[in-house]
């Protein structure tokens, strides 16, 4: 069962990787992705709008399809949502599995899928005022894409 | 049926929800975002651009033609940009 939160607060990769192990002697490698908020462009702040309850339930899923499609041992999927500073962090995927490619693996997929599958929006705020929706990438579906069923 | 709007659809439109009793003739999502856009000036600049809207149903993603019942929970947004 996968520890997912949405959560405004800000959150410590080292603390999540911690918990996920604690106790613990059946896992052997830890595989994570934790997407950061850069400031190109004199960007002030993200803004991450999403959809109560139904990103929760998207997320569920997600990580459901995870753990059906690999033997993981744990699974820690955390995303931000609110105002976010440059350098701050904004997502965070943990998998835990007993071996290292089912772990690179599905963190790999959790992110991909997350990216197109969940219902979250970025907005951009700039130094000077100016604000602005980011535009879905058609690169993010390409990477969501390569792990349909008939790529695996 | 409670329409709920997200991102620069509910900036366009104003509001982040509303409650609306479409006529019979509107059977599904495509034939609901059409009647919607009539709604306001406001609506019809968020609906301009099909190919930039998606929906839910229920909370799960929805295609234009996902049928749609009185009582459902219906979202629009832009394509999503999480992650």
């Amino acid at each position: 069962m996968a520890r997912i939160l949405v959560q405004e607060a800000l959150f410590d990769m080292a603390t999540e990787s911690a918990a996920l192990t604690a106790g613990r002697t059946d896992i052997g490698g830890v595989a994570s992705f934790l997407g950061v908020c850069r400031g190109d462009d004199a960007l002030a702040a993200m803004v991450l709008e999403h959809y109560p309850g139904m990103t929760e339930r998207a997320l569920g899923r997600i990580a459901a399809e995870a753990e059906a499609r690999w033997p993981l041992t744990g699974c820690t999927v955390i995303h931000r949502v609110g105002r976010i500073l440059p350098g701050e962090p904004i997502v965070l995927v943990l998998t835990a599995s007993a071996h290292r490619a089912a772990a690179l693996e599905s963190c790999a997929f959790l992110i991909d899928w997350l990216k197109t599958k969940a219902p979250f929006w970025k907005r951009e705020e700039f130094a000077d005022g100016d604000a602005r929706w980011v535009a879905a990438k058609n690169e993010d579906d390409a990477a969501a894409a390569r792990w349909s069923v008939k790529n695996i | 049926m409670r329409i709920l709007y997200f991102a620069w659809l509910r900036q366009k439109i104003g509001v982040a929800e509303e409650e609306v009793t479409p006529p019979a003739e509107v059977l599904d999502i495509a034939g609901l975002r059409d009647w919607l856009a009539t709604r306001s000036p406001g609506h019809a600049a968020a609906f301009a651009d099909a190919k930039q809207i998606r929906a839910a149903v229920n909370q799960d993603f929805a295609t234009p033609d996902h049928p749609i019942v009185a009582g459902d929970e219906i979202a629009f947004f832009p394509p999503v940009t999480g992650g």
